[in-house]
């Protein structure tokens, strides 16, 4: 929020590629207060913006990358994870940052999101949930509930979604937090935190695609959405991961749910690249 | 306007704490920022913008208290606050 | 051992190990792989050797996800590589296309054996040759070199980082499994600062930085993340600013730069090596490991009295097109002897024009070819 010398939104100018909008996201889309919490997250961390690179994949949150005012790069499609892993264990001083979206973390780059975690990679993983890939059409997406209209689930989702704060835990993440859109303050919040995290942090963003799954899934308005997330959410600051599954009317438990210290992979690396010098020396 | 007697919080109250701004250009007219200002500052009007979206209006500028969720909400950066800097100091002070 | 942890001296060594110990030498300092047979040896190498010398050596979790960690290290201004096998080679290639889109140096080494699929996991192949070329979508041109020993090998290495450096592009040293296992005597030389090209950096205060804007050289200056450019690139065409620009004119100024850079200097890159070609009627064109085998079946066609020449293509992509054009105007016959059902004899045959005949001599891998094989062609050719 904008501080009280009135700076707010010289922090947008300050992080925001303003000569790239508008953007290319719908009217009502989640992605842009998102966006706006994080480009304060980094302002109010403290982080030197010349170290920070942001890297996304592909998807309407892929785009992020291309609206910051910092190093940024914008990948294949699942792989901005692996991507910024390179980036950061070849240049420890830099602060990773992955933005993208569910399907783009979650389903084809899962395998990464889970690695990363276990790894406890330096980086922050910031996920847009809108449930569906809202770029090619409104497809059903790997967090999308049970029995939710997709433009290829038409007569509702037979599958079960992943529960990414549980995926994320059982990973490895020593910070997970979700919250939804209207959770602003409180996202705000918890990016920062996240920014300032020694290894792996995951925020989880509900947000609403109206354009897209919502129109299938009677909620055709961006605040519609958002007045169900105000009936649905409840703040559960430290519930087990376990328990915050989202269906298709049922609560969305947001809050931190975890937040742990466990050795960073880079404190390890440092710990063998000793040993093998020592190792040497003595041969 | 001719006062009786001056409230004790006349000073804050004349002026906004903060000065909402919305980019015509920019708004997209979803509605977020009038459902969701505490104060009812923001509503949203009868006027499109050249895109032809429903734009929100300032209804009700003095009611401002900068608590500056608007500003966050907006999908396309379109609300921007000025704090007043004048009432700041007064309160402060 | 030298201060900067580079071997140096004479050393019997098999060619995965000398492809490491030649990417160490170029200053890699980051390694991402994935375990594959027969490549496996390259990564066994540079994680022991890279946390001695200062770098970054991490198995991750897929050759997808190696291919990516490289070109982040990159960006990050480490040389980086990573080493597989077909089947591996194969995941790359999507991002192999990231690397060319967004001018990312890297090298990536293809150790090939026998396919499709799972194949002949042990046993030599080399049938990756138009993949290499082709094998991510979109048009675009690429590195490819093809060392046939352990000292080409490190040789090579050296000069796939030189040339990716050098043209801001992937190189692919398309080695394989007999050249990758086979130990032979491999001299590592004493490799100075001025043996290596590095990446062409921004002037800092020359104006706005724009990562896509080349000088004639068509290769344009790369700043790396964190000095402060805080520049934007991305895999979507993009115009010099390095911003998504969605227009056929667009992909048209940058897809002809991307090709014209390795086009317009393909002399600079391309290498072959000729044996008795002055006089030959027939030239047998091979490279890797059957390279070997075609020199000796010249050997024995010329004391045959058959005028025979040899031609090593060391440099796959580019191919070396005038020069085929060249042979092909005074030759009779071009005999490819390859590891597949014929893959370079489609581009020897296109360069010969007509004029000269092009006969393939395939092999479906799990074994190299005898140079009785390729004798037998010879002779068929001269009768």
């Amino acid at each position: 929020m904008p501080d009280h010398e009135g700076n707010g939104h010289s922090i947008i100018a300050k992080y925001l590629r303003q000569d790239r909008l508008p953007h290319i996201w719908c009217p009502a889309c989640g992605i842009g207060p998102a966006l706006n919490c994080f480009l304060r997250a980094i302002d109010k961390s403290g982080l030197d913006p010349d170290k920070i690179s942001v890297i996304s994949g592909i998807g309407c949150s892929g785009r992020v990358a291309g609206y910051v005012k910092l190093d940024s790069f914008h990948t294949t499609h699942g792989r901005a994870i692996p991507f910024a892993t390179g980036l950061k264990l070849a240049n420890p001083e830099l602060k990773a940052v992955v933005f993208s979206g569910d399907g783009d973390l979650a389903a084809i780059g899962g395998n990464h999101l889970i690695h990363a975690a276990r790894r406890n990679v330096d980086m922050t993983v910031i996920c847009i949930n809108n449930f569906n890939y809202g770029m090619t059409g409104g497809q059903v997406g790997p967090t999308a509930p049970y029995d939710v209209r997709t433009s290829t689930t038409p007569y509702g989702n037979f599958e079960s979604p992943f529960n990414l704060p549980l995926l994320l835990y059982a990973s490895g993440a020593t910070y997970i937090a979700r919250w939804t859109v209207l959770h602003l303050h409180q996202l705000e919040n918890t990016m920062t935190e996240a920014l300032l995290k020694p290894g792996f942090s995951f925020v989880e963003v509900i947000s609403p695609c109206p354009a897209v799954y919502g129109r299938m899934n009677k909620e055709p308005e961006g605040l519609d959405s958002l007045k169900s997330y105000e009936k649905r959410s409840i703040i559960k600051n430290g519930a087990d991961p376990k328990d915050v599954g989202i269906t298709q009317n049922g609560p969305i438990i947001v809050g931190k749910f975890i937040d742990v210290d466990r050795p960073t992979l880079h404190t390890n690396l440092a710990v063998v690249a000793e040993r093998a010098k020592k190792q040497v020396k003595n041969s | 306007m001719k006062l009786w007697r001056t409230p004790f919080d006349h000073n804050h109250s004349a002026e906004p704490l903060a000065y909402v701004f919305i980019d015509r250009e920019r708004c997209k007219g979803c509605g977020f920022c009038a459902e969701y200002c505490p104060c009812d500052v923001l509503k949203m009007g009868s006027e499109l913008s050249s895109k032809g979206y429903q734009l929100a209006v300032v209804k009700d500028g003095d009611k401002c208290l900068a608590c500056g969720f608007c500003e966050l909400i907006c999908p396309e950066f379109a609300v921007k606050l000025t704090i007043n800097n004048k009432v700041h100091s007064e309160i402060k002070s | 051992m030298t201060d900067n942890g580079h071997l140096s001296g004479e050393f019997f060594i098999n060619g995965d190990v000398a492809c490491a110990e030649g990417a160490i030498s170029a200053g890699c300092r980051f390694f991402a792989g994935y375990p594959i047979t027969p490549a496996t040896e390259i990564a066994e190498r540079m994680s022991r050797r890279l946390p001695v010398v200062g770098g970054t050596y991490i198995q991750m979790e897929d050759e997808i996800a190696s291919m990516n960690a490289i070109l982040g290290a990159s960006w990050a201004g480490v040389k980086s590589m990573t080493s597989t096998s077909g089947p591996g080679f194969s995941l790359m290639m999507e991002n192999i296309g990231l690397g060319v889109m967004l001018e990312t140096p890297c090298v990536v080494v293809d150790i090939q054996r026998a396919g499709p699929s799972t194949g002949l996991p042990t046993l030599v192949g080399q049938q990756d040759v138009m993949q290499a070329r082709w094998g991510s979508h979109g048009s675009y041109e690429i590195i490819a070199l093809s060392p046939d020993s352990p000292q080409h090998m490190f040789d090579l290495t050296v000069k796939a980082f030189n040339l990716s450096e050098k043209y801001r592009v992937p190189v692919l040293i398309m080695s394989d499994e007999v050249v990758g296992h086979m130990s032979e005597k491999v001299v590592i030389p004493e490799i100075s600062a001025a043996d290596l090209i590095y990446r062409k950096m921004p002037q800092i205060g020359s104006g706005p930085y724009h990562p896509y804007k080349a000088d004639e050289s068509l290769v344009p200056p790369m700043a790396i993340a964190g000095q402060g450019y805080r520049f934007h690139v991305t895999g979507l065409t993009h115009d010099e600013s390095g911003y998504p620009a969605m227009t056929a004119a667009a992909q048209d100024r940058l897809i002809t730069r991307l090709v014209d850079k390795i086009k317009t200097h393909a002399d600079d890159i391309i290498l072959y090596d000729e044996y008795m070609t002055d006089d030959a009627e027939i030239v047998v064109c091979a490279y890797g490991i059957t390279s070997r085998i075609a020199r000796y079946a010249v050997k024995l066609a010329r004391q045959q009295g058959i005028k025979a020449g040899f031609l090593q293509l060391i440099t796959l992509w580019p191919f070396a097109e005038r020069r085929v054009r060249e042979l092909a105007s005074r030759v009779k016959t071009f005999i490819v002897p390859e590891i597949n059902r014929g893959q370079i004899v489609y581009e020897v045959e296109r360069c010969s024009c007509g004029k000269a005949r092009s006969l393939s001599v395939p092999h479906s891998g799990g074994d190299v070819h005898k140079p009785e094989t390729i004798l037998a062609a010879i002779k068929e050719c001269h009768a």
